[in-house]
């Protein structure tokens, strides 16, 4: 592979894929997620060994991907909007067998079919989806190439642990072309036979049980599972963090504007700095606390109406009376827009 | 199977799944019971993954000495696609209801027969939603009591009765295999399952539905159910729904 390349971010998502060892792709067109499935056909044109199927919806795209991962593939979809409540059905079916689910979320504006570029409205669903006590583990990319990189490791982080695996994106983070380094520094986890395939010693997974008690003590063991998970796989971004009293908490898109502004507020002697979640589930409450409890105020800002800031604030609760929340749903912030506003609020 | 020898139980079923959690007189274990015999006949025991749907069919989930794994209601014909694009050597085995293939997944199917996915799907057709308790289905024949047709199914509201494999074939790839077999004769059941999974190692879609009873609900003795069965095979009539004379895709 070559080290860099001039991509989009769905491109750069693509070729993430490929570098964290995925070989099918189930998906169904959606703006602005399509050009993954797009880019998928292209590069299974050129290695046959890769496969791919477009379904009739994403319904079955995502059950196919569950198909897939049930024979021991790495296998993925992506979707956005109305097609990623579609996807809720297999993912909840992933949740309850724990399998490695991957789905990539390029987030487009709702409720409905909304808008179809840009937002930051896919945190709730995404996060918190499913029937039942949904555990998944959901990265949240801010550049093309860290659209890249958080695929690749998608893969790793979904067989390893054995829980659904997202990565939210958007539109305008899937469309935009700049050069990255294409250099993978994680080795792809392998996948395994899930089902066995051995006579006499049959492999049988359901998701369907006949008492409450039998229920819940596999519900008992895959929260237990993920609690042990929280401290291998929660990872965040701290700029200018250390001595900040004024911390933003952002993530995706909006952080990457943040960073600017808290580039801006610096060069104006305003101790500002940044905190980005990388994961947005699980948080890394442990590594945020410290700086969060040490700032002056906190600013939660994001393209949607406190769906990440209920996140973020119901694991701190102690971090709330500081906070100001900053949301604009559906669209999306400028650094200047951003340095303005922290700028008004701390007066 | 041997003769006389386990009750007569293929070898291939998982003995510490019986007795089963299907009602006394159900049908779809009497169909299972032929699909575990054919398995047995063509020693495919080694090659088999079967994958189930919600309803009734998911008391299976354990049913035999191979692979199983249970799906969502309506999605198993999807997970079965995926599945086998995955691994092209094993012959995997779809089994639904008459919900899960005629109403809430009906889209998949005709997609997968439409695509000619190289898969074996059964759906179990005995008039009604058995698992939830006997309400109205696409199968519910016209007039006919469910609990939410009470006073009998009326046709200018729900439609008739539904003509699933004759649907499907209309869609299907010319070269893949539907027909509709019945409990009634096990003969003619087990040489429609044969070509039904004979069709997938050939890398063909194959469709059947099976006619099947389900006292429990219906309400009926032994003599009652299959007299009930004896109306359906009128309505559905047993046999290969042969191509539709489509040009071949090929």
């Amino acid at each position: 592979m070559k080290n860099s390349g001039f991509v989009t971010g769905n491109e750069a998502v693509v070729l993430g894929a490929l570098a964290g060892g995925a070989e099918m792709f189930f998906g169904y067109p959606i703006t602005p997620a399509t050009e993954i499935l797009e880019g998928w056909v292209n590069a299974a044109r050129e290695d046959k060994n890769l496969k791919y199927l477009q379904t009739e919806d994403e319904i079955a795209a995502g059950f196919a991907v569950v198909g897939a991962i049930l024979a021991g593939k790495k296998a993925f979809t992506a979707t956005a909007g109305v097609g990623n409540v579609l996807i809720q059905d297999p993912v909840s079916m992933a949740e309850n067998e724990r399998l490695p689910f991957v789905g990539i979320v390029t987030q487009r504006g709702g409720p409905s079919t909304g808008t179809v570029i840009y937002s930051q409205q896919e945190v709730n669903l995404t996060a918190l989806g499913g029937n039942g006590d949904g555990l998944r583990i959901v990265y949240s990319a801010s550049s093309v190439e860290e659209s890249y990189l958080l695929t690749a490791k998608l893969f790793s982080t979904a067989w390893k642990f054995r829980f659904p695996t997202f990565l939210l994106t958007d539109g305008y983070l899937g469309k935009q072309r700049i050069t990255i380094s294409l250099s993978n520094p994680l080795k792809s986890y392998p996948a395994s036979k899930i089902l066995k395939e051995i006579p006499g010693k049959p492999t049988h997974i359901r998701n369907c049980y006949g008492s409450e008690a039998e229920f819940a003590k596999v519900l008992r063991r895959n929260i237990s599972d993920y609690k042990a998970l929280i401290s291998k796989v929660s990872e965040c971004e701290f700029f200018k963090a250390t001595d900040a009293s004024d911390i933003i908490v952002a993530h995706g898109s909006v952080a990457e504007a943040s960073k600017a502004a808290v580039i801006s507020l610096r060069e104006g002697n305003v101790e500002a700095g940044l905190i980005r979640p990388i994961t947005l589930r699980p948080l890394d409450c442990r590594g945020m606390f410290p700086y969060l409890k040490a700032a002056e105020r906190i600013y939660i800002i994001e393209s949607s109406f406190e769906q990440f800031a209920r996140l973020v604030l119901y694991k701190m609760p102690e971090i709330a009376d500081k906070t100001i929340k900053i949301f604009k749903p559906a669209e999306g912030f400028t650094p200047k827009e951003i340095e303005k506003t922290i700028l008004e609020r701390r007066k | 199977m041997k003769e006389n020898d386990r009750f007569s139980m293929p070898d291939c079923f998982n003995l510490a799944s019986k007795p089963s959690l299907f009602c006394p007189g159900c049908g779809q274990s009497m169909f299972l019971k032929h699909l575990g015999s054919v398995i047995d006949q063509q020693k495919i025991i080694d090659k088999i993954t079967l994958a189930i749907d919600i309803g009734c069919s998911l008391l299976a989930w354990n049913y035999f000495d191979f692979d199983i794994i249970q799906t969502h209601h309506g999605r198993v014909v999807p997970t079965a696609v995926g599945y086998k694009m995955a691994r092209e050597k094993r012959i995997i085995i779809a089994i639904m209801g008459d919900g899960g293939g005629y109403a809430i997944g009906l889209q998949s199917l005709l997609h997968a027969a439409f695509r000619n996915n190289p898969i074996t799907t059964f759906v179990m057709n005995n008039t009604e939603y058995s698992m939830t308790g006997g309400q109205m289905a696409p199968t519910t024949m016209s007039k006919e009591l469910t609990t939410t047709s009470p006073e009998g199914k009326e046709e200018k509201l729900f439609g008739g009765a539904f003509l699933g494999p004759e649907l499907v074939r209309q869609a299907a790839n010319s070269d893949a295999y539907i027909a509709r077999a019945s409990v009634s004769n096990p003969v003619i059941l087990e040489t429609i399952i044969k070509k039904a999974i004979l069709a997938q190692t050939t890398g063909n879609f194959a469709f059947v539905e099976v006619l099947t009873i389900c006292p429990t609900n219906w309400k009926t003795d032994v003599a009652g159910s299959f007299e009930f069965l004896g109306k359906m095979e009128k309505i559905y009539p047993v046999g290969e729904i042969i191509k539709n004379g489509r040009t071949k895709n090929k």
